[in-house]
Parts: structure tokens; sequence; C-alpha cells
């Protein structure tokens, strides 16, 4: 045990004297939810449309007044003509321009329909999508409201409600994501790295050779990662909780606990890595391409795994991540426990022993 | 006392499936003798010295390292015997004392023995001025001087030295073989893997492997005389070319 102490004493002298390793431990999970909770978001505000409003009637201004009303939009110039269309999407601070045909007021009254054209620059898909559909129920509500007395023959009505994240807020997506990317980064690369580095050293050959025993050395370098990654759990889920107002419906015993289950997950791949990989930078790049690229796409953090190729979604069934996040959110957002879970967790404890077994394999034959 | 061996290797062989890297080996280590283990690149020396460091197991043959057996008791060898590689392995972000207290906790000394030999190692090589500065700053002979004390940190029968003057210049090469005199006189023996023929003189008894064989195995002078030559070099080459 005494040995033990000592060999995690000076781990953690290696970590806290390598500024390097430390802005990847603690500088870069702060940095990246601040990123993915601030800059990356699907939702649209205040964005710059222009009109061409050709009749200029009272109802085209109320219908104006009511879109540049919502948080959503701002009306940034008034058009004359056609032929300023163009330009002023060229400019590109122009998203959308709304053209109201000539007498629309009139032709509304006489022939019940009038005609508003939205255009929306495709250059960014979801952005002119989210447009559109905004404009779109704008206009319809405006409808709605305008036509309450007219008895209609018949209506369907639609009532969608949006439940776990009514707000439809991106960050809600992102913070699992993040979390889970920062944790598989941490555990996994730091700690092959660690050991590849005592490889390179010839210190790892010392080790060896002293009577420590081979599994004590790797737990001694494991052990300080779990450590440090437990805190940066911490850390990211108080930002998430405190900044982006991130609910934790479920438990919190329960997150911490499928947490510390899958920072031992990445760390046994960290091991796993370091076996087969005998230099610093071979395991840096085997625990970037081979780890945070699935991780990111893979995982169904950014893009869902329901609409990628069936190829593509067998292979994400292997990724621990993507069971990571449906465990997070489920506890964070849903606020459901291990009955429903379990699922999830078994795949995960079971990936967790497959790698562990992997690396003592891979251990052993190295050291024939 | 000069009469008990403390290596005791007889037919001892390791095989990479076809590959035989050490074939059938037999030789005797004194306690307290400085043995030149010696052959050109490939030709099996770090193989057989890894088996008996207690990190490689054997294919047949039997070894006795310190009263334990390579192939039931590497545990016991790894206990008694120290080891430095050619590469000086300390660690660069960690200062000397924390450098010498680490590698005596993972032999098990109590804490105070490592402060009483801390104390003693740092005098003894002039070190208390740098004794708090990281290893990484200082010169290569020092690393090496340190190396070699850390490695007898926990007082071994035999110490494993894997070209341990690789890289150094003459002077501190003098230096370290004056500190390894020493500690053979004291008793601890002394098992070095060397390039240097030069090297080979100041060693009690050396051995030079061939192709996985030992070629030849007497006192520098009888190698000598045997070959019929004037120094080490020339017997290593009439040996190596074959």
């Amino acid at each position: 045990m005494k040995r033990f102490i000592g060999f995690i004493t000076k781990e953690f002298y290696h970590i806290f004297r390598d500024t390097r390793s430390l802005f990847i431990l603690f500088g870069m999970p702060i940095a990246q939810v601040m990123l993915f909770g601030f800059a990356i978001t699907n939702e649209i505000n205040n964005v710059n449309i222009a009109v061409l409003d050709k009749s200029k009637d009272a109802t085209t201004q109320e219908i104006i007044n009511k879109i540049t009303a919502s948080t959503y939009f701002s009306n940034k110039q008034f058009i004359t003509n056609e032929a300023e269309i163009e330009s002023a999407f060229k400019k590109g601070n122009i998203k959308a321009v709304l053209v109201f045909e000539k007498d629309f007021s009139e032709k509304l009254i006489k022939e019940n329909k009038a005609t508003v054209q939205i255009i929306t620059d495709a250059t960014d898909p979801n952005t002119a999508n989210t447009v559109n559909n905004y404009v779109s129920s704008i206009l319809q509500k405006y409808q709605q409201e305008t036509n309450k007395n007219i008895k209609p023959i018949y209506q369907i009505v639609p009532q969608s409600r949006m439940i776990y994240n009514p707000e439809l807020k991106s960050v809600f997506m992102f913070v699992p994501g993040v979390m889970t990317i920062i944790l598989m980064l941490v555990s996994a690369m730091m700690t092959s790295i660690s050991i590849t580095r005592e490889k390179e050293l010839g210190t790892m050959e010392i080790l060896l050779v002293s009577p420590i025993k081979p599994f004590q050395v790797i737990i001694g370098k494991v052990v300080p990662y779990i450590f440090l990654s437990i805190i940066n759990a911490i850390v990211i889920v108080l930002l998430s909780i405190f900044i982006f107002k991130m609910p934790v419906q479920g438990s919190l015993f329960l997150l911490a606990a499928q947490s510390i289950l899958f920072i031992i997950n990445a760390l046994s791949l960290g091991i796993l890595i370091s076996t087969i990989s005998e230099t610093q930078q071979t395991a840096m790049m085997v625990s970037l391409m081979g780890l945070m690229l699935p991780v990111i796409l893979l995982s169904g953090f950014i893009f869902p795994i329901s609409s990628m190729p069936v190829p593509l979604q067998i292979i994400s069934h292997v990724i621990p991540a993507k069971w990571f996040i449906i465990i997070l959110k489920g506890i964070m957002l849903k606020g459901v426990g291990i009955t429903i879970l379990w699922k999830e967790t078994l795949i995960l404890v079971a990936m967790t022993v497959f790698f562990i077994v992997l690396s003592i394999k891979k251990y052993k034959i190295r050291l024939e | 006392m000069k009469q008990k061996n403390v290596i005791q290797v007889k037919n001892l062989t390791k095989k990479f499936g076809d590959f035989t890297a050490v074939n059938n080996i037999t030789f005797e280590v004194k306690q307290g003798e400085i043995f030149g283990f010696l052959g050109a690149n490939g030709a099996g020396k770090t193989t057989a010295m890894k088996m008996l460091i207690g990190i490689s197991k054997p294919t047949s043959g039997e070894a006795n390292v310190a009263d334990f057996d390579v192939f039931t008791n590497p545990e016991d060898i790894k206990k008694n015997i120290g080891y430095m590689s050619q590469k000086f392995a300390l660690y660069d972000d960690l200062t000397v004392k924390e450098n010498i207290t680490f590698f005596g906790g993972i032999y098990g000394l109590s804490k105070s023995i490592i402060k009483q030999k801390s104390e003693v190692l740092i005098n003894e090589l002039g070190l208390q001025e740098v004794a708090n500065e990281l290893v990484g700053s200082l010169p290569l002979g020092w690393k090496q001087k340190i190396a070699f004390s850390v490695a007898l940190l926990h007082n071994p029968k035999v110490v494993f030295l894997d070209e341990p003057t690789g890289g150094v210049d003459p002077i501190t090469r003098r230096q370290f073989w004056e500190m390894i005199y020493k500690n053979a006189h004291n008793g601890t023996t002394i098992f070095v893997t060397t390039h240097y023929m030069d090297e080979a003189e100041y060693c009690d008894r050396v051995s030079i492997m061939v192709d996985g064989k030992i070629e030849a195995l007497d006192t520098p002078k009888n190698l000598k005389k045997q070959f019929n030559v004037e120094n080490m070099n020339d017997v290593f080459l009439k040996l190596a070319r074959g």
C-alpha cells in the first residue's frame, strides 16, 4: 500500500508539472462546454430580414409588425424593387426576404387569397429551413386570429408539445455530448500517453524489473486520472446546471455512478491503446483518430443515429459513447432511473470488462 | 567468501518461434565479481539478461540468480537485484530527492531508511546543491551516477548494468568505473554489458556471445593470450567475424 501511495504521488507530480497536460485536463473542458453552450446553436435569434412591400397597406403593415415584434427576426431594410433582392442577399447580412404582392388587402377581401413570398438564403440550409418555418407559423397564427369570427367547415388542430426540452435549447443536446467527449479524451488519451511515455523514457523497464507488479504499475497510473476525470465531470455538470440552466431530473447518485463507470471504460480503452503503441505520438494519434472521431460523429451526439445508413448504425453500437449519451440524456432530461437504463449500463460494463481482459492479454504477450 | 556463486546458468535457451536467440549458454558469476557480458548487436545479450532479471521466461535450461530460480521465483529475484539501463531512466520532471524517494519506495524501503540513504547518497555524489532540482536539468554524467546509486539503494546482491556508459564522455566513464569497483569491493556483484572494449579490460572476467552462444569466457588476460592478440578489441573482432 505504501508503494502504491508513493506511485500515485509521483504520478501527480508528472501531471501538475506539465502545463500542457494541465491545460488539457482543466482548461479544455471548460472551454469546450462554453463553446458548445454559447457558440454552437441550432436556434435562430435576431435574424435579419428585408421586406419588399408592393402594396403598403394596413394588412401588410400589420403582418410585418407581427414578424419583427418577435425576437427571432429584426427588419433590417425595406427594398423597393425585385432587382434589389439579389444584392441584399449577396451583401450577406440578410437571411430572408419577404415579398408582399400588389394590392394585398384588396385581393384578400375580393379573392379570399393573397400571396407573400418567403425567399431564404439556403447557403446555410438549417437556418433557411428554420426561418421558413417560423415565418409560416407567424402567418398562420395571424390568419387564425383574423378568421376568428368565421366558422370553418371543419378543422384539424395539431396540438404539439415538446417534452423534456420544451424550449428546444440546443445546449441540452450538447452538454451530454461534450461531457462524453471530454471524459473520453481525458481518460483514454491522457492515460495512454502517460503509459507510453514511461515506455519511451525507459522507466517502464525499470519498473518491470522492480518488485512492483505490472498490474500495480497500471493501476497506479490510472487512479490519478480516475480522480481528475471525476472532478472534470463535476465541473461540467455544475457549469451546465448554473450557466445553461440544464436540469438534472434524475438521481445525482446514479449520474455519478454512471459517470464513474464510463470513466473506467475510457481508462481501460486508454490502457488498451497504450499496449499497442510504442510512442506517445502513436498513442495520441490512435486516441484522436480511433476515439475522438467516432465519439463526435457516430455517437448520436451531433448526427442522429436513426438517420444514418445501416452499416454506420451497426458500427455505432460498439461505441461506448453512444450508450453513455443515452444514459446521460435519460438521467438529466427525462429523469429515468436504472430500471430503464439497465440495458445501456450492462453494455458499458460488458465493454469495460472486455477492454480490461484484452489489455491484460496484450500486456502479457508483450512481456514474453 | 569469493567462492560463492551469485549467478548460475546452465544450458539456458530462449526461442522465439523458429529463431533461437539464446542457445544453450552456461556460466556462473561469483560474489563481488565484475562480469563483462559482451557481444555484437543482436547476439542475444539483451535476451539473456532479460531472462536473468526475471522479465522473460526461458524456453529451457536452468538459471539461479541470488539463490532464486528464474522459472519459479522471478519475483524474489527482482527484490534482490538492481538494474540500470542504457537510458539512465530516471524521471526528468522529478527532483533528485523525489526520484530517490520514489525508487526507494517501490523497493519497499521504509521512509526513515530512504531519508537516511538519500542523505548519504547526495553527500557521496556531491549533489547537495542540486538535490531539489529537476533531474532533467542535470548533465548526463550526473544522471548516470544517480541512476547507478538508485539501482543500489536496496542493497541488491547483483546489479545488472545494460550498456551503462553509452553517450558519456571518457572522464565521466572513468569515474563511473571507479564507482563500480568500489561497490564490487564491498561485495556487490556487477553484471555489465558494454560495447567499449577498454571497459572489457576492467572486468574480472568476460564472456563474448556470438549468434546466441557464448564463444569465449575467461579473464581479459587469458583471453588475449588464448587468441594471441594485444587487446580485447582484437579478441572481439576475431570472434565476431568468425
